[in-house]
């Protein structure tokens, strides 16, 4: 088992390869096409800002290289809203795997706090992705764009609106949280991507 | 629905974990990492980590605890003590940290917290302040409580947050470490004036404490160290009897 983890110019990938070291798989870290294509799994992490993202993506050449993966792919946070056609967020557009907008919160009251962050529930649709999960089950979130439920939605959380909290179209899924900072329930999570 | 956090909070100095008194009188409570771990897997929230060493070999020391607690828990954690520019936020989130708080670094130059939302984003910087209740109401303190400072709690607060701060972390220094409960109406009121989370800090002593946090002072994260380190409160406990009382809680 080789996981390749997508090197670009993101904030806490290390947390991702810890989460990794910690579940005994072997992981490297890449932004050579032919690693991120012999790998057996791919990861996509993100924490940063979805504009300057893409366009270090797409002057490395990664975008396209991310969009021919034929193996399991797991985007997290940014990962996953990168992963989808187009983000508010600096209006860009973005890898189009996700035929699905990424748009802001917007508080409707004061207990509305944006960023939404900590710790809230999914409620997943019986994907292999969670397997073993309920919806009384925690995840970590930092984010303040999100994408609408849509056709390839198989978790969702509410926060002022119900949302996507992830997404799966054939070999590729995401999350919107963080696994690697989910504690147990993200430890199960990041097995099921292992086995898929 | 969101779940309110529970944060144990532990100051760190030459790599060891200790407890302030009033800001005084420290005792030794362990090995930062090993009392991370016992946190995180008691179910802590998140957990933050306060370098209050002073010294260039003490941070040495601290960067090293940081990459030791990035590497073996799995919750999100923050660091803060002594972060005074950029490149000491850029040393902490290379060493694994989630996020960083500033404190007195902020007051002295409000620019920093810009500087740090523009380059790592919003959710990375928390600001920390330290406040008393005197004569001319809430006032700011720097330096870990040391010098009084002329700034209003709650003007300073707002200008964190529009200048891109992702939480407030609010101690009240009356109440901190004499176990009598969080200042709530200080809390309420940044509550409702910031459209950012904030963390209520100093005075928790009893399970109780903690739900008047959540319940009259709104906080959306309740930090507490002695409480949590002597073995006073568990945290399971304590999260059992929030759930019971119909606080949003992980469980």
């Amino acid at each position: 088992m080789k996981v390749a983890i997508v090197k670009y110019n993101a904030g806490n990938i290390s947390s991702v390869m810890h989460a990794l070291d910690r579940l005994g798989v072997e992981c490297v870290l890449t932004d050579s096409h032919e690693d991120l294509c012999s790998a057996d799994k791919v990861i996509f992490p993100g924490v940063g800002e979805a504009a300057t993202t893409m366009r270090y993506l797409q002057e490395h050449r990664l975008d396209e290289t991310i969009k021919g993966l034929k193996q399991p792919v797991l985007g997290i946070c940014l990962g996953l809203q990168l992963m989808c056609r187009h983000s508010d967020e600096g209006d860009v557009n973005c890898l189009g795997i996700f035929d699905a907008p990424v748009v802001r919160f917007h508080s409707k009251n004061q207990t509305d706090k944006v960023p939404h962050m900590g710790w809230n529930t999914i409620n997943p649709d019986g994907n292999s992705l969670f397997k073993g999960l309920s919806n009384r089950d925690f995840v970590y979130f930092v984010h303040s764009y999100y994408v609408p439920p849509c056709d390839w939605t198989i978790a969702t959380t509410e926060y002022i609106v119900p949302f996507s909290s992830a997404l799966r179209k054939g070999n590729f899924m995401a999350t919107q949280f963080h696994p690697e900072k989910s504690g147990p329930t993200g430890v199960r999570i990041l097995q099921n991507f292992i086995a898929i | 629905m969101l779940a309110k956090r529970i944060i144990p909070c532990l100051d760190v100095s030459n790599g060891r974990t200790v407890k302030g008194v009033n800001f005084v009188n420290l005792r030794d409570a362990g090995d930062p990492v090993e009392l991370g771990c016992l946190y995180s897997d008691q179910g802590a929230d998140e957990l933050v980590y306060l370098d209050i060493t002073a010294t260039h070999q003490g941070r040495e020391t601290f960067t090293e605890v940081v990459k030791g607690i990035a590497a073996g828990i799995s919750i999100p954690f923050t660091v803060g003590g002594g972060i005074g520019s950029i490149h000491d936020v850029e040393r902490m989130l290379a060493a694994g940290a989630d996020k960083v708080s500033i404190n007195s670094a902020a007051i002295r130059r409000p620019e920093l917290i810009s500087e740090i939302a523009n380059a790592f984003g919003q959710q990375v910087c928390v600001v920390a302040i330290d406040a008393r209740m005197t004569e001319h109401g809430w006032r700011c303190y720097l330096n870990g409580g040391r010098i009084e400072t002329e700034l209003d709690l709650f003007e300073w607060a707002r200008q964190a947050s529009e200048s891109g701060a992702g939480e407030i972390l609010f101690t009240s220094m009356d109440h901190d470490g004499v176990h009598q409960g969080y200042a709530n109406e200080a809390l309420s009121k940044l509550h409702e004036l910031l459209p950012i989370p904030v963390i209520a800090s100093g005075g928790a002593g009893k399970m109780e404490h903690f739900r008047d946090a959540f319940k009259k002072g709104n906080a959306d994260a309740a930090l507490a160290a002695g409480v949590f380190h002597f073995g006073e409160i568990g945290i399971r406990e304590l999260k059992e009897y929030l759930h019971k009382e119909g606080i949003p809680i992980r469980m």
